[in-house]
């Protein structure tokens, strides 16, 4: 009898631990909550930033703001969460957000073992230096021996660390958390030179409390695509961050823009309209209206509008298109057929 | 004759023997043991459940489990190394630089710490009114100040110091700067080792010394001068030694080549600001404690000295201060331990100890959070145990002797 009780309780045990089976339908879940959860940067010019009045802004946010554009219908149903670069995979891993968009390199390490998959590159970046302009320093080979300021966590800290064993030379790392603390630490000189996406350099430089004094030096050592990140598993999830991001450079490629959107989605050539939505069925094959695209520039422009505002000419970074423009005009932006 | 049986004894033994299944279980005894082994299966069951619907939860997700990134190269580098490091080195390596950063700095914290309760725990007591109130103030303002931002304060005001180039410069020996504090280097030659042999000795033998003034103290009641003596033998054996061996030593000097200093020692300003911030943190604490292992000895011992006619200063060092040790050290075990565990605010900072170079930059080169986590954790459980081991081990001598 007791033996019995005893077995009995063991499966009560056993089944009270049973595995949960794991929810992987992003999709259905954005749409229950009606909000997308967003991983942000703490703060970089330009990428993700929070104004006085709470506004979030930047070429990264304008991801989330597209995909909420795409998924939700609006732009604006976006939650923001801001993430160190230590946490960022973590938060993502765990379902706390549901996309990142950190100004994050797609490496190959982060793309085949952290269980994540990059959905594109909306800004291909490299890492670079800046100095005081006080030491003299014309080109990064004349760095060795000096002290370097970085953010822990990034893949600039393998960067830096394959140029200077490339080059024969030696520094030392001062790691920081966040990149506001990178940028004091080269303030007070705790280190000679600071190392870190070109993009990224540019918009420390300017909240410096005397940006004039300070150089970026010429040379690019490293490759930083950076771009949206999505759980692996997850396809349809992962098809529509992709196109979303497809969506915004197809719109410059096409030259829809938010201001003649609507006139060309009822009068412009075949391929604007499709991308827009009066002809075909791309939305639905993505599981979302067909007017997914012209609510994202819509809303919140083609790629050339987002880079202008946040990053371009339009903004205090000033950063020219470079390898960021089109594929026919200079650059690698190259969004496969939207057909 | 007949022995007279309770009620509950005749009880028994009229209970049918046929249940025998029943009567094992109704013995207390063994019905212990079957609750002891369900709770064990429950919790084996349990963590059993947890280890591998994690494992299973981290493949479908499609996420990298193992330990053979230990042996991978970590390609990054680390600001401070006790034991040699090239970027090319393994993750294992970073594991242990960041194990023995963490153990020095805990280390200097405990010792610090240590000194500057003692200080102002007995400084509490002091009849002078301006000593006693230096010691208050410093408790109350240092204890009721968040460690971090502490830490945070005094890495602040190292990087308030003049650049590389223009350090502060003593005797072109010492330099002090906004990248560190930089000393010069003793460097032994051939024959040094006599030097280290005699330090050796003169330890030893004040050993017996000590023991030896104490056994003559109890024969004869004679004192005798100690710590003079000591002081005279750990001075003169080794400079008497230096002076023969013709002082096979030499200073290395730090230089400034290039951007920074090279030579000599560097002591980087995120170690000297977390040691800095935890010292005088938890010393605040073990003021406190030393105070109230103080007061708990009866003020009747103090008197019972004084009219022994045993001078202030001995009286604490002979009566007061060893019976407020059985107080004192369970809080000194904890106080330890809480610094030991508030070394991880080091990664507002970033002095490259445990947690902000293995739980941090590791981590995210590596992305195994479990793993890592898992590693993290069990040495600074490790690191506490040995800590309570050690102050259990102290706290049984202090102890007060029951007869």
């Amino acid at each position: 009898m007791k033996i019995k009780n005893i077995s009995l309780g063991l499966a009560l045990v056993a089944s009270a631990y049973a595995m949960p089976s794991f929810a992987a339908n992003t999709l259905e879940n954005v749409k229950k909550s009606d909000v997308l959860s967003c991983g942000v940067s703490t703060g970089l010019a330009g990428f993700s930033q929070k104004d006085e009045k709470g506004q979030w802004s930047g070429l990264d946010v304008d991801v989330c703001r597209s995909v909420a554009a795409a998924v939700l219908g609006d732009a604006s149903k976006v939650q923001f969460k801001p993430l160190t670069a230590k946490e960022r995979f973590l938060a993502l891993q765990s379902g706390e957000v549901d996309i990142l968009s950190r100004n994050t390199t797609w490496t190959h390490t982060r793309d085949t073992s952290l269980g994540l998959n990059f959905a594109g590159v909306v800004y291909y970046d490299g890492a670079g230096f800046m100095v005081n302009k006080n030491l003299g320093v014309k080109s990064a080979l004349e760095l060795d021996g000096a002290n370097a300021c970085i953010q822990a966590g990034t893949s600039t800290e393998l960067a830096i660390s394959d140029f200077f064993r490339e080059n024969k030379m030696n520094y030392k790392a001062i790691t920081f958390d966040t990149s506001d603390q990178t940028r004091a630490g080269f303030e007070s000189g705790r280190c000679d030179f600071l190392v870190s996406d070109q993009s990224q350099l540019y918009a420390l430089r300017i909240g410096l409390q005397k940006p004039e004094n300070s150089i970026v030096l010429p040379e690019v050592i490293s490759k930083e695509p950076l771009g949206p990140v999505v759980r692996q598993n997850d396809d349809e999830w992962f098809n529509i961050v992709k196109w979303s991001l497809n969506a915004s450079i197809e719109g410059e490629y096409q030259g829809v823009t938010s201001k003649n959107v609507d006139q060309l989605k009822a009068k412009g050539n075949p391929g604007q309209k499709r991308l827009l939505g009066s002809e075909g069925d791309l939305g639905q094959k993505l599981g979302l209206s067909d007017d997914w695209a012209y609510q994202i520039i819509k809303q919140v422009g083609n790629y050339a509008e987002s880079f202008e505002r946040n990053v371009g000419q339009e903004s205090p970074l000033k950063i020219k298109r470079g390898l960021n423009a089109q594929w026919n005009k200079g650059g690698i932006l190259y969004s496969p057929a939207m057909r | 004759m007949f022995s007279k049986k309770t009620i509950e004894q005749i009880k028994l033994e009229t209970r049918p023997n046929s249940a025998s299944l029943n009567s094992f279980y109704n013995n207390p005894k063994y019905r212990g043991w079957i609750y002891q082994a369900l709770l064990a299966i429950f919790l084996i069951g349990f963590f059993y459940t947890i280890v591998s619907n994690t494992l299973a939860n981290m493949e479908a997700q499609g996420i990298k489990s193992g330990f053979s990134f230990l042996s991978t190269s970590a390609g990054f580098d680390v600001l401070m190394t006790l034991i040699t490091f090239e970027t090319t080195d393994s993750y294992l390596r970073i594991f242990a630089i960041g194990i023995l950063n963490t153990i020095l700095v805990s280390l200097v914290g405990i010792l610090f710490s240590t000194i500057l309760g003692f200080i102002f725990g007995i400084a509490y007591f002091s009849p002078n009114y301006l000593i006693k109130k230096i010691a208050t103030t410093y408790v109350e303002v240092f204890r009721n100040i968040p460690v971090i931002l502490q830490v945070i304060f005094w890495y602040t005001i190292f990087n308030t110091l003049p650049i590389a180039r223009e350090s502060i410069n003593v005797g072109d020996s010492v330099f002090l700067n906004v990248t560190g504090l930089y000393l010069p280097k003793l460097v032994g030659e051939a024959g040094s080792g006599f030097v280290y042999i005699a330090i050796f000795l003169s330890m030893i033998s004040m050993f017996f010394v000590k023991h030896w003034a104490r056994k003559r103290q109890e024969k004869s009641g004679q004192q005798f001068p100690v710590l003079w003596v000591c002081l005279a033998i750990l001075v003169g054996l080794p400079t008497l030694t230096l002076l023969i061996s013709g002082i096979p030593f030499h200073f290395d000097y730090p230089e400034l080549k290039g951007f920074n200093f090279s030579g000599g020692i560097t002591v980087i300003p995120e170690f000297m600001s977390l040691a800095v911030a935890l010292s005088i943190y938890t010393g605040a604490f073990i003021a406190e404690a030393v105070r109230a292992g103080i007061q708990s000895v009866p003020q009747g011992q103090t008197e019972a000295a004084r009219s022994l006619g045993l001078k202030e200063s001995k009286i604490m060092s002979l009566i007061v201060v060893p019976q407020s040790m059985r107080v004192i050290t369970p809080m000194l075990n904890s106080e330890y331990q809480s610094l030991v565990k508030n070394t991880t605010v080091a990664t507002a900072i970033g002095y490259p100890e445990l947690f902000t170079v293995f739980a941090g930059s590791a981590l995210n080169q590596v992305g195994q959070a479990v793993e890592i986590m898992f590693m993290t954790l069990v040495i600074y459980f490790a690191l506490n145990m040995t800590i309570s081991f050690v102050m259990n081990r102290f706290n049984k001598r202090t102890e007060l002797t029951t007869r």
